[in-house]
């Protein structure tokens, strides 16, 4: 059984997602979803404990060598990866009962739970393959799910954001499918590994700078890298509280791996910083990104608008790591991705309880609301603290390594700058602090609505766990650091 | 163009005459799949769609500029890009020097399947299959999300308004349809099964189905047709499909061999090959078939509440 | 030059078009219709990269040799799945903005968002 753990990853939740069509109880689908996604989790647990030890771990599907079959390719990054998806979901699925109980009608939450197990098998699948169409096929995967539950919203900008999204992803997916078409007809092969080895061959041609161009170009769009980040707002805005609170803490991060994984290991270090001005590129999307998306976060008056913006700009800053080109840069990137997943895992999560409690996200409508709600607002103000990168938090860690890579480059402007942009997450994480805290309750009984309580349990666990695995990674940064270093290492000098 | 009936039809047309320069090009499977996929159910799904949207299009809301820049250079990154490619038609070109001489010379002897497309699909790059198998799947499900009717609002609807049956008036197709369906269903079969040996598969089989059962459901209302074909039985049919493929590999991790592997099926590899490759392609024929019931069902029904909607009101 | 390479030039112009439409047009259907057209010009990309002079389809036949290279067709295969996929969901959700909104125009509707914030 251990040796085809690295199948049933994938597996356990891509078969769980039919059964749970089954299941006509809302309450069972429920339970369903979250012990499937807790297997998931041990097993990536497990995954992550035999790549540490022995290394990369091949899985020959079908029993045909790669590069005639497809093969599953788990090393230190992939691990890493999916333990963060498999336990972000985990986690997120205790509390989604209790949200969607309020935001989708109940004859719709059977399939919610379907399209939820089908996202995680399909980001689990991009993470674990070692084959460039079979990441296509599983990117589809996500994205389709992504772009039906995010219409579940009940606003009607729902659906209008999913359907923007859709038709970005669509092209983005398809620019990928070019890139992928031209390296074929270049190299004749679609496993990653080769691919790596027969492209130095080719590498000189203008058809696989085309063919890297689109890919990178695909990427980013999923990525939501300025300026391609249109999407992600309004999509992340108008989903499901629950929905916002997954996919925020994952599927940019399956795109970041994507974005790592073609530098890297496909076309290798030395073609993709001399052949496009990548490292450039990068630098200057990302800064721009960072800045953008921070100054507009200011200005939100709806608080899941203004997660989101804060989003992009930490796309922006790891993106930037990636742009360094060296193991600290790396590192950096890969640790301040393990503290965004959980960060604003926590934050979505936090938000979903208010939306339970209260019905709005307006900053407006947070007046006093940290009295009323205390252990809710002050998970949102420990979230919001990671965000800044203060002391004693995973994003501190992270923003940390970042200034020291940037430094030990010679990019001194650059750390310059990331640590201006901190001071811009201040003002839009003070001016909730400020509502929260110091502003006198909202005259609740005279708009009919009830003072606010204490959000449930449901909502309160997770929450918390994500919180407290924040502030526990932040203090003990071994085991973090550890694997983000092994591997960075592991990507940097194996890359050719 | 302003209107979209048109529109639709011309790229219903595009979708035809890329299914024969696909069989200009020797590329069958792709041909058939083509034809009945983006000709047929694509045309249908659209036209349904913009009955419900509106037919013409109200005003001629351009944004050329941008369109015209980004179009520019994406095409002329493109065509940059094939300034290095193999001449179109070379036998040297890395493409086909490399992977795949195998499968054309060897998949005959390790699958024992003749059409070299099948087994690749099916067994050497199976996972794939799968993968495409719960993508359509997962379109299915949310366009269940998205547009299915809640089972109070079908109840509802009066038996007589929502037979929109044409039997009464258009008896001649009445009876050509009667007696075209089991000769529809029966090439379906055909095609599942006659995979192996010539062009065909789960996926073309399952799509030519439930052209079947559209034409069915078309002809004699989507009340009958819904009588026919229960919604619970094919959403759960569809599942079953999924996860007849998914036990399959399952069956093979049980064995001994690696996910997907066939060859420990049976004490015969190539008997077992047959018989894995009969499997998958079963689930992905009753998958696929589900799933574009379910998807028509779900835009027809629609359109029915909305026109019942209508008549209600008028 | 030109002779070897007009397949690939045809399928690029064809693309394009597909890709002008999706960006330019406002109404939900068409950019549909639009992106069917890029993704549909794309598969012929892939199946032009496939096929080799004076082959045939690539189903073991006695007597012939020359075969054409399957892969691609295997890949396109799936990628037509996903076309539909797509499609569909596309489709359904332009219904629902329809109704929601009133209309599938890009314009009308962001002027209706745009008074409600």
């Amino acid at each position: 059984m251990l040796t085809h753990l690295v199948i049933l990853q994938v597996i356990v939740p891509l078969l769980a997602a039919p059964l749970c069509l089954f299941l006509t109880s809302s309450r069972l689908s429920w339970f369903f979803a979250l012990i499937s996604s807790l297997i998931t989790c041990v097993i990536s647990i497990l995954l992550l404990q035999q790549v540490m030890t022995v290394g990369t771990i091949v899985y020959e599907l079908g029993d045909w060598n790669a590069p005639w079959g497809i093969e599953y390719r788990i090393d230190k990054l992939s691990a890493y990866l999916l333990i963060i998806i498999s336990s972000i979901s985990t986690v997120v699925l205790l509390a989604a009962q209790t949200s969607i109980e309020e935001e989708i009608p109940q004859d719709r939450h059977n399939v919610f739970y379907v399209l939820y197990l089908l996202s995680l098998a399909g980001m689990l699948g991009i993470v674990a393959t070692g084959d460039v169409f079979n990441v296509f096929v599983f990117l589809e995967i996500t994205s389709l799910s992504a772009y039906s539950l995010i219409a579940l919203g009940r606003d009607r900008r729902a659906l209008w954001a999913s359907y923007q999204y859709l038709i970005m992803g669509t092209i983005g997916a398809t620019f990928i499918l070019i890139g992928i078409g031209l390296m074929y007809q270049m190299t004749g092969t679609l496993n990653m590994n080769d691919l790596s080895v027969r492209l130095r061959e080719v590498d000189q041609t203008r058809t696989i700078f085309v063919a890297f161009s689109f890919i990178f170009v695909g990427i980013c769009l999923k990525l939501a890298l300025f300026p391609l980040h249109f999407w992600l707002p309004n999509a992340y805005a108008y989903a499901p509280s629950i929905v916002t609170a997954f996919f925020a803490a994952t599927s940019t991060k399956v795109a970041i791996y994507l974005l790592i994984r073609f530098t890297f290991s496909v076309f290798g270090l030395s073609y993709s910083f001399t052949a496009l001005p990548l490292q450039t590129l990068l630098l200057v999307l990302g800064l721009l990104g960072i800045f953008v998306a921070s100054i507009a976060a200011i200005y939100q008056q709806n608080v899941k608008h203004l997660f989101a913006y804060s989003s992009i700009a930490q796309i922006g800053y790891m993106v930037v790591g990636i742009s360094m080109n060296t193991t600290m840069g790396l590192m950096a990137t890969l640790l301040h991705l393990f503290n965004h997943a959980l960060m604003k895992g926590a934050l979505f999560l936090a938000l979903a309880a208010l939306i339970y409690q209260t019905g709005s996200v307006r900053l407006s409508d947070f007046q006093g609301l940290g009295r009323q709600m205390p252990l809710t607002m002050a998970a949102i103000v420990l979230g919001g603290l990671s965000l800044i990168g203060v002391p004693l938090t995973v994003g501190f860690v992270s923003k940390w390594y970042l200034v020291l890579a940037a430094i030990e480059v010679g990019w001194w402007p650059v750390a310059v700058l990331m640590l201006v942009a901190s001071l811009l997450a201040i003002i839009y994480v003070w001016r909730i602090v400020e509502i929260a805290y110091f502003s006198p309750p909202a005259n609740g009984m005279a708009q009919g609505r009830e003072i606010a309580k204490e959000a449930p349990l449901a909502f309160l666990i997770p929450v918390w766990l994500l919180v407290s695995s924040n502030i526990y990674f932040g203090i003990d940064t071994r085991l973090s650091v550890q694997v983000a270093q092994a591997a960075s290492q592991s990507l940097i000098g194996l890359s050719p | 163009m302003k209107d979209l009936f048109a529109v639709v039809m011309l790229s219903g047309i595009y979708s035809l005459l890329s299914a024969c320069f696909f069989v200009a090009m020797n590329a069958v499977d792709v041909a058939i799949t083509e034809a009945s996929v983006g000709a047929c159910i694509s045309t249908l799904l659209m036209l349904t769609a913009i009955t419900m949207t509106g037919n013409c299009k109200k005003r001629d809301y351009h944004k050329p500029l941008t369109a015209l820049l980004v179009v520019s250079v994406t095409g002329g990154l493109l065509i940059y890009g094939t300034l290095d490619m193999p001449y179109f038609g070379s036998a040297e070109a890395p493409a086909h020097v490399h992977v795949a001489p195998r499968y054309i010379n060897d998949s005959f002897q390790e699958t024992g399947v003749v059409n070299m497309v099948t087994a690749i699909l099916a067994s050497y790059r199976a996972f794939d299959t799968l993968g495409e198998v719960v993508v359509i799947f997962t379109a299915g499900i949310g366009v269940l999300a998205l547009i299915s009717a809640s089972p109070t609002a079908r109840e509802d609807a009066t038996s007589g308004a929502a037979n929109h049956s044409m039997h009464e008036q258009h008896l001649s197709l009445r009876i050509t349809t009667k007696m075209l369906l089991p000769f529809i269903m029966l090439f379906a079969f055909y095609v599942q099964f006659h995979g192996d040996f010539g062009p065909g598969g789960g996926f073309q089989a399952g799509v030519i189905f439930s052209a079947a059962i559209v034409l069915y459901s078309m002809l004699f209302g989507l009340r009958t047709a819904r009588r026919v074909i229960n919604q619970t039985f094919t959403k759960l049919f569809a599942a079953f499909g999924i996860l007849l493929y998914g036990s399959t590999g399952l069956i093979s991790l049980q064995n001994g061999g690696r996910f997907l592997d066939y060859n420990f099926f049976l004490n015969d590899p190539i008997a077992g090959q047959h018989l894995g490759i009969l499997l998958i392609e079963l689930g992905v024929g009753c998958t696929v078939a589900s799933t574009m019931i379910i998807i028509i069902f779900s835009f027809t029904g629609r359109l029915e509440d909305l026109q019942n909607r209508k008549n209600g009101q008028a | 030059m030109l002779m070897g390479l007009y397949n690939y030039w045809i399928v690029v112009i064809l693309m394009m078009i597909g890709l002008y439409i999706v960006i330019a047009h406002g109404n939900l259907i068409k950019k549909i219709v639009g992106l069917n057209i890029f993704q549909t010009s794309v598969f012929i990309l892939y199946i032009s990269i496939a096929k080799i002079d004076g082959d045939t389809a690539p189903i073991l036949t006695e007597g012939v040799n020359h075969y054409s290279n399957p892969l691609p067709h295997v890949l396109i295969l799936t990628a037509i799945v996903v076309c539909i996929a797509t499609t569909a969901l596309g489709l359904a959700l332009a219904v629902r903005i329809k109704e929601a909104y009133g209309s599938a125009e890009e314009e009308d509707i962001q002027k209706k968002d745009n008074k409600e914030c």
